[in-house]
């Protein structure tokens, strides 16, 4: 089940923690347009606020890409966090959690792949990280509101 | 680009009601005014000697990992000044989400709303008190 992806819809700077605010408040907006309910919305919103952190924080500040997905089924949200900071040399260890390897609580990759249903990272020691993450439609089916 | 874009949020409003500093977050925080506000109590509480903190995240709509790691360190510097700290009206998406996340928040008290949150630290008996409500000489 391959799912069709349209062009990427948004790209939004990391550079500031008002672009993570930004990223917060555009991350929100798509859930719902995309009929989230307020819990998934909460989930991926928090997942969003984590790697964006990160891109800042960890990756010398990068962008987000966000692309709305279907299947056919069911409406999605993939979202792509892309520096061209360090790089992530163990990934495994950076998944652990409460691994950090600043002042944090080491919680936010971890975190983020459980609030997600999709992780990805892709990442090249000197050369950047690009974390991708997808959220589904879930639940009970429940009528689409007509309204904007 | 000029998108419109909500002006810059006001100072987080820290109230004294008594011996209590009541905090009251709403929507956006950004990271540098979380760690601002950090500071700002733990003066008013050094200055003020209140013996409790009350912070309303009801109007939060996400708590992350960093928010999470400033609430914890607002409750830990405040119990070093003899003062406890309560977290009032968490949603139940945001407390869902914490679960997932793995924040636990060790240390920081809960309480349904603010009432409930003045009542738990002013040894009210309807309250479930965690601690000995007597407890006051350090
Ligand atoms: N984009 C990135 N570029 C380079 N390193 C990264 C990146 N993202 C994460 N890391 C590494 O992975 C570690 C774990 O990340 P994670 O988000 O779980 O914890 P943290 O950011 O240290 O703390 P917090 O709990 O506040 O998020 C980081 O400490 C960092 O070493
Ligand atoms: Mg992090």
């Amino acid at each position: 089940m391959e799912a069709v992806s349209r062009p990427v819809t948004a790209e939004l700077p990391i550079g500031s923690d008002a672009d993570l605010s930004r990223v917060r408040q555009r991350v929100r907006q798509a859930a719902t347009d995309l009929g989230f309910g307020l819990a998934q919305q909460t989930k991926v919103v928090t997942a969003a606020s984590e790697l964006a952190r990160n891109t800042l924080v960890h990756g010398g500040g990068g962008l987000m890409e966000m692309t709305s997905l279907d299947d056919g089924h069911r409406r999605g949200l993939r979202l792509s966090f892309v520096d061209h900071g360090p790089g992530i040399r163990d990934v495994e260890l950076a998944l652990t959690d409460g691994y950090t390897s600043g002042g944090g609580l080491g919680l936010g990759l971890g975190g983020a792949r459980r609030l997600m249903q999709h992780f990805t990272i892709d990442t090249t020691p000197g050369q950047g990280t690009t974390v991708t993450v997808e959220a589904w439609e879930q639940g009970v089916p429940t009528a689409r509101r007509g309204t904007p | 680009m000029t998108v419109p874009w909500p002006s810059r949020p006001a100072q987080v409003p820290v109230l004294a009601l008594g011996d209590v500093l009541l905090v009251t977050l709403q929507g956006e925080l950004l990271d540098t005014a979380a760690e601002q506000l950090q500071q700002d109590i733990a003066q008013r509480v050094a200055r003020s000697g209140a013996t409790g903190v009350v912070i309303d995240i009801s109007g939060v709509d996400i708590v992350d990992s960093f928010l999470g790691r400033v609430l914890a360190e607002i409750a830990a510097n405040a119990r070093l000044m003899a003062a406890r700290t309560v977290l009032a009206g968490m949603r139940p998406a945001v407390a869902m989400t914490l679960v997932e996340l793995g924040l636990t928040l060790p240390g920081l008290a809960t309480a349904l709303d603010v009432e409930r949150a003045l009542e738990l630290l002013s040894g009210h008996p309807l309250a479930a008190v965690p601690s000995d409500p007597g407890k006051e000489d350090t």
